[in-house]
């Protein structure tokens, strides 16, 4: 049988991003957004509405490669996972200060992305899909094997320690804003990266590849940067949630992970700014909730999936943004 | 007795009839993808999810009906593959107009579902299923003692492979179906009802996996959990063999298996990761796979 696997590569039309500057929209939500992330440890427990920060980073880099790259990784649980056990690792063995702890983390998952993303480029479309997926399978059972991990219990009690040497972050309110910092911070990058001219090329890409190719990009070396950037700021999430909760498990490398950071960015709305934050939120919030209902949650998540991809393909911020007229 | 390569030869020839056990299992599942790949061009993220069911299906049989393994080897593939069949209509239909990245990623839904609703009722410890009178006990072969239902497993799974690619490569009705993968709108337009073809197709596919798993029941015990790691295994063996080709998937199936049995002889830490090592290289190499062509 033949495989067609031409042609697969683009996956969703995202609303066009605009080049100059920054829109007003965009600008008053993200002061607004910054704003509510200021008060909300004062409002709810400071560790779960770290958990949400951390996750809609994740879902924010997922989005660059899948929203903005077109490319559909199933496996960015190994860029998120593997970062937390290095920088739970140099933290706890090492003891680095947190924030090269983190530091260390983003970059082994920049490396293990260049690595990864230089080989999974090969193929297209579900290939690449495929491809991705069983890599990150690779580092799973690396995960559970090598001895630095802990196996099945992970690197636990890992200790938060000072921030530059000088301010303890074991008091949860200056490591919420840490924290803050850090996934705004990435958020605002990602955002920069979309509107570059990079981000134009990237487009070009996606909608069109071979035009790209007869223009004289070479877009397997754009394809390579923006899995490297996305599997980069992936970490850095990862390395953040592993200082929170003092821990880097095998949860955060299995390929379920992979699976919910795809929720996150579907159900949010592919390919928008915002998309992935609210899709991260939503689901940390509903697991947060439902953890009492144990199996359930996955069967939720899977109904979830399933209602997103017949009916629901653009996502909240999606629909919201055809509403409006305007790209969110 | 002698050795070879300082391994005793009971535990090498051992350790290869279980690598030929699991590649069994890779071909007939790889074998169900690259058949759904083909006609729908969608990965089945749900085939690892339906093998489970499968071996669900045969031991329900057993414990609320009585009916035992040889009518369950019949009966649990025709129940998995009915369902596939109304998933195929009610959901998979709606995406053949769309990239075929929704396929995958409502597989994967519905395999999220699939394996959580079992696990609310049968929980997470595997339930046992014994194996069939006929084929308890086993033959010494001198060397080694060979189980006869694993030497079973092997059998149907050839034979099953076998007639797979016989009906798909030799028969009319394969010439059919490798013309709709071709042609779908030229094929429709010779009288053949494609939605037909893939509704059947589909079914076709996801009763393999049920065989499979029915297969698998008395061997591993069953449990929620079995398809979700064997099938990322398996989508390394498609990548490996190249999903544009029947008996790639077949043959790399056993061969991944064998290689990773003998991986587990010299070298047992590296047996969980070999297939994906051999990805790698592969995707190096000859990113089309195997026995793939190139794009």
């Amino acid at each position: 049988m033949a495989a067609q696997d031409t042609n697969t590569d683009t996956i969703i039309a995202a609303p066009a991003p605009q080049v100059a500057g920054m829109p007003m929209l965009h600008k008053v939500i993200f002061v607004l957004l910054l704003i509510f992330l200021a008060a909300l440890p004062f409002m709810v427990y400071p560790i779960f509405a770290m958990k949400v920060m951390c996750f809609a980073l994740f879902a924010a880099a997922f989005n660059l490669l899948l929203g903005f790259g077109g490319l559909l990784s199933f496996g960015h649980a190994a860029y998120f996972g593997g970062a937390s056990y290095v920088a739970a690792h140099a933290a706890k063995v090492w003891g680095l200060t947190p924030e090269l702890s983190v530091l260390c983390g983003t970059a082994a998952a920049a490396l293990l992305g260049l690595v990864i993303g230089g080989l999974s480029i090969r193929r297209q479309g579900i290939y690449f899909a495929m491809v991705t997926l069983a890599f990150a399978q690779m580092v799973y059972f690396f995960a559970l094997q090598v001895p630095f991990t802990g196996g099945e219990d992970g690197i636990q009690s890992v200790p938060r320690g000072n921030l530059f040497g000088l301010i303890s972050l074991e008091n949860n309110i200056s490591l919420y804003f840490f924290v803050l910092a850090v996934t705004f911070g990435g958020i605002l990058f990602l955002y920069r990266i979309v509107h570059s001219p990079f981000g134009q090329v990237l487009k070009a890409i996606r909608e069109n590849e071979p035009r790209a190719i007869s223009l004289g990009y070479n877009v397997n070396r754009y394809k390579l940067m923006v899995f490297v950037l996305s599997a980069t700021f992936s970490g850095l999430a990862g390395a953040t949630k592993s200082q929170v909760f003092q821990l880097a498990s095998l949860t955060d490398v299995h390929w379920m992970m992979s699976g919910e950071v795809v929720l996150m960015t579907l159900l949010g709305g592919m390919g928008t700014i915002f998309g992935p934050l609210v899709g991260g939120a939503l689901i940390v919030t509903m697991q947060n909730y439902l953890a009492t209902f144990g199996a359930w949650v996955t069967v939720i998540q899977g109904v979830i999936f399933v209602i997103g991809v017949l009916l629901f393909r653009e996502g909240i911020v999606g629909v919201i943004s055809r509403w409006l007229k305007r790209p969110l | 007795m002698f050795e070879l390569l300082g391994i005793p030869p009971q535990v090498l020839l051992g350790q290869l009839l279980l690598g030929l056990i699991n590649g069994s299992f890779y071909a007939v599942l790889s074998l169900g993808l690259a058949v759904i790949f083909g006609l729908l061009n969608i990965i089945n993220f749900a085939h690892g999810a339906l093998y489970m069911a499968g071996a669900f299906v045969a031991w329900m049989l057993l414990h609320y009906l009585g009916i035992g393994y040889w009518p369950a080897l019949i009966l649990a593939p025709l129940i998995v593959g009915v369902f596939g069949i109304i998933l195929e209509r009610t959901m998979l239909s709606r995406l053949y107009h769309l990239d075929h990245l929704y396929g995958l990623l409502l597989t994967f839904g519905l395999a999220l579902i699939i394996q959580g609703l079992f696990r609310n009722y049968y929980g997470v410890s595997g339930l046992p299923y014994r194996i069939p009178d006929l084929l308890s006990g086993g033959h010494n072969l001198g060397f080694m003692f060979l189980p006869n239902y694993r030497a079973w497993v092997v059998v149907a799974s050839v034979l099953v492979c076998f007639g797979t690619w016989f009906t798909i490569e030799k028969t009319r009705l394969g010439a059919y179906l490798r013309a709709a993968t071709e042609n779908p709108a030229l094929v429709s337009a010779f009288g053949i009802n494609v939605p037909l073809l893939v509704m059947l197709t589909y079914g076709f596919g996801v009763a393999l996996a049920g065989f499979a798993g029915v297969l698998a029941a008395p061997i591993y015990s069953v449990n929620p959990n079995m398809g979700a790691d064997l099938i990322i295994v398996v989508f390394a063996v498609v990548v490996i063999g190249g999903m544009g080709s029947i008996l790639g998937a077949i043959v790399t199936g056993y061969m991944l298996g064998i290689i990773e049995g003998l991986t587990r002889v010299f070298y047992p830490e590296g047996s969980a990761v070999v297939i994906f090592v051999i990805m790698a290289i592969v995707l190096l190499i000859k990113p089309e796979g195997l026995f793939g062509r190139a794009a």
